[in-house]
């Protein structure tokens, strides 16, 4: 323990006394310990990618969920106490982290899956797992065939009248509230932060719910309670694979992604990046989709043949569909301005 | 038999050496007795609070920057405005709606009041956030609430239940009823039925007498009550964020946003701190007026 601050030792005691693997395992070659955010994702992975790659690199793989894995990062960054190498977490946790020294500057001359995959799906320190979508989905009974299709349309109280929700966070949210009014999606970043709020402001008296879960999005328009929302792809499929009546575009969608990162200090750091290098590689990548509603982070699955074409057709990530989108700029998200943006939101929904 | 529990604690003179080695002995063993008690809330209360505490003045060195930020931004005036607004709303509902109940407990046959405490303490069995999805079933726009009313055609339009401040109050109220009806009931009970019949006796009505007599010494129960629902509500966290459809934010929820937002123990701490600050004033406020052990239920 080379730091003597008594907080962060206590921190770092805590999270190690926490983790399931002991101080005792650093040097251990051929295991690490990998993080995604549990529930149906992390099952469906484990049976797409994490158990193929275990058994191609002879691996084991102890795995942990986080659903909000950023103050564990922070904490064992902090403390130079890694026990996590492996983390599948939004990029802007990568980049946030990154910049705060708390998360591996990637050696991408380890990752050749990497080479193939567009420059936009990798930052420095992380690289593209799998993609999801923030999508405008609604009751079509509401609307009697004239739905809405844009951010524009969801603004539009007087031709789209009903019962409105959004996601209670900034990600994703000041996006649409720009499309709506009328910025081109190539032109988003830097988002124009002032012009966002004011234009959510406009729409706020007519959002029933700011949703916080996922679950929560789907309940909402399962039950009926809103005729339109924002919400997760994987989220609005799942219903409508259950029988609700609801529908969906990927029309202004907001693409996001997880990303694959490693902590600074990672105790199994070469099968660290083996791993990344394995997880993405298109053959497993293209299993992803085959067992939840996420498109494959590594556009070249869909290259493979595995994903039959109707499948494919559904994904966010699938390029006709992510023409119609905005990726999220997670670098924007994670400079100074997004920050200050983020910040900006409880003041918002308070006023 | 209050005197016998004199006498066993004060003996007679000529035996007070003698007694009190064995006081001493006694609290010796008490002592003992307690001690896993004590070193459980120690171990697992006090110096996580030290820690708590010490987080919030913590930020690379000794900080007040958490303190200052609560003073000075806006927000924080507001969650807190917010959390003490709805507090008192529902304590003053879970009042109205559990004086009754209790006062009716008090004076019905024990077999009908047993039946209607069991009544009052069966939600407690239920968990938090299954009452609160219930709740959102029953008041959403085609919950079982708003469908009612206009099927009977007292509405024409569903009516905003729930995803609101008002929603959060129903189900914190729901919730926090049985600890205002505990109290009152336990104090009802022990208001002598002869002073009652004394003031009818004299001539007073039900009223004057319910008035004069009999609410004046329920006050002390009043106050328990209502003190442990607002304590209880300042920290309440599920049901506003279930319910509260994303606009009611309460301190406790400013907690966990600061974790997320300023990815930092130390503001998250100091909300909590001055959350704690703002409960233990209100316990020494009401304590001047009540005992303590008499809100918490010990006598």
């Amino acid at each position: 323990m080379k730091d003597t601050n008594c907080f962060k030792y206590l921190l770092g005691f805590s999270v190690v006394a926490a983790g399931t693997v002991g101080a005792d395992d650093s040097l251990a070659d051929g295991q690490i310990t990998f993080v995604s955010q549990g529930g149906a994702y992390q099952e469906a992975q484990t049976i797409a990618i994490l158990d193929p790659v275990a058994e191609a690199l002879g691996i084991t793989i102890n795995q942990e969920s986080a659903p909000d894995a950023w103050p564990m990062i922070r904490t064992q960054g902090t403390t130079g106490q890694a026990v996590w190498d492996v983390v599948d977490t939004p990029p802007l946790n990568c980049v946030r982290g990154g910049n705060q020294g708390l998360i591996e500057e990637l050696d991408f001359s380890q990752i050749p899956n990497a080479e193939s995959m567009p420059e936009e799906y990798k930052t420095p320190y992380s690289v593209a797992y799998e993609f999801y979508s923030s999508v405008l989905a609604y009751n079509p009974d509401a609307f009697d065939g004239n739905p809405p299709q844009s951010w524009e349309d969801f603004w539009n109280v007087e031709e789209f009248p009903g019962n409105r929700a959004l996601r209670n966070h900034p990600l994703g949210t000041l996006e649409a509230a720009l499309m709506a009014d009328g910025v081109a999606r190539e032109e988003l970043y830097p988002l124009d932060v002032d012009r966002a709020f004011e234009k959510l402001e406009e729409i706020k008296p007519h959002i029933t719910t700011w949703w916080t879960s996922g679950g929560q999005s789907a309940q909402l328009l399962y039950d009926g309670e809103v005729d339109m929302l924002m919400i997760w792809n994987g989220r609005v499929s799942a219903i409508i694979n259950e029988g609700a009546n609801a529908e969906f575009t990927y029309n202004d969608g907001v693409l996001q992604n997880t990303h694959l990162c490693i902590i600074e200090g990672a105790p199994n750091l070469e099968t660290a990046v083996e791993f990344i290098n394995a997880a993405i590689d298109p053959e497993y990548q293209a299993n992803l989709p085959l067992h939840i509603d996420y498109g494959p982070g590594n556009p070249a699955a869909f290259d493979t043949g595995k994903i039959p074409d109707d499948r494919a057709r559904e994904l966010p990530s699938f390029p006709e569909n992510a023409e119609r989108q905005v990726l999220m700029s997670y670098e924007w998200w994670a400079s100074s301005a997004g920050e200050e943006a983020e910040r900006r939101w409880l003041d918002f929904m308070q006023r | 038999m209050k005197a016998t529990v004199v006498h066993d604690h004060f003996p007679p003179a000529s035996n007070r050496d003698a007694s009190l080695g064995y006081r001493r002995r006694e609290h010796a063993l008490m002592l003992l007795l307690m001690s896993p008690a004590v070193l459980v809330v120690f171990v697992l209360l006090l110096i996580p609070l030290g820690w708590l505490i010490g987080q919030s003045f913590y930020a690379d060195g000794f900080t007040l920057e958490h303190y200052q930020r609560i003073l000075t931004e806006r927000i924080y005036w507001n969650t807190f405005w917010v959390t003490f607004r709805i507090s008192f709303i529902v304590t003053l509902l879970a009042l109205l709606m559990g004086y009754p109940i209790a006062y009716a407990t008090s004076i019905l046959p024990r077999r009908w009041s047993m039946l209607v405490l069991a009544l009052v303490i069966l939600p407690f069995w239920t968990s938090v956030l299954v009452r609160a999805y219930a709740w959102l079933i029953l008041l959403q726009r085609s919950g079982v609430v708003n469908e009612s009313l206009m099927g009977i055609g007292l509405i024409d339009a569903p009516l905003a239940l729930v995803h609101n401040e008002l929603g959060t109050i129903i189900a914190t109220v729901h919730i926090l009823l049985p600890f205002m009806v505990l109290p009152l009931y336990a104090t009802m009970q022990k208001i002598p039925k002869d002073l009652i019949q004394a003031g009818a006796s004299l001539g007073g009505s039900p009223l004057h007498v319910f008035t004069r007599v009999f609410f004046p010494l329920s006050l002390s129960g009043v106050l328990a009550g209502m003190t442990l629902v607002f304590v209880l509500c300042l920290g309440f966290y599920i049901t506003p964020e279930l319910v509260g459809g994303g606009r009611t934010v309460m301190a406790s929820m400013l907690v966990s946003r600061n974790i997320q937002l300023y990815s930092d123990w130390g503001a998250a701490s100091a909300v909590s701190v001055v959350l704690l600050i703002c409960v233990l004033i209100i316990f020494y406020v009401v304590s001047r007026l009540v005992p303590l052990e008499k809100i918490l239920g010990a006598k």
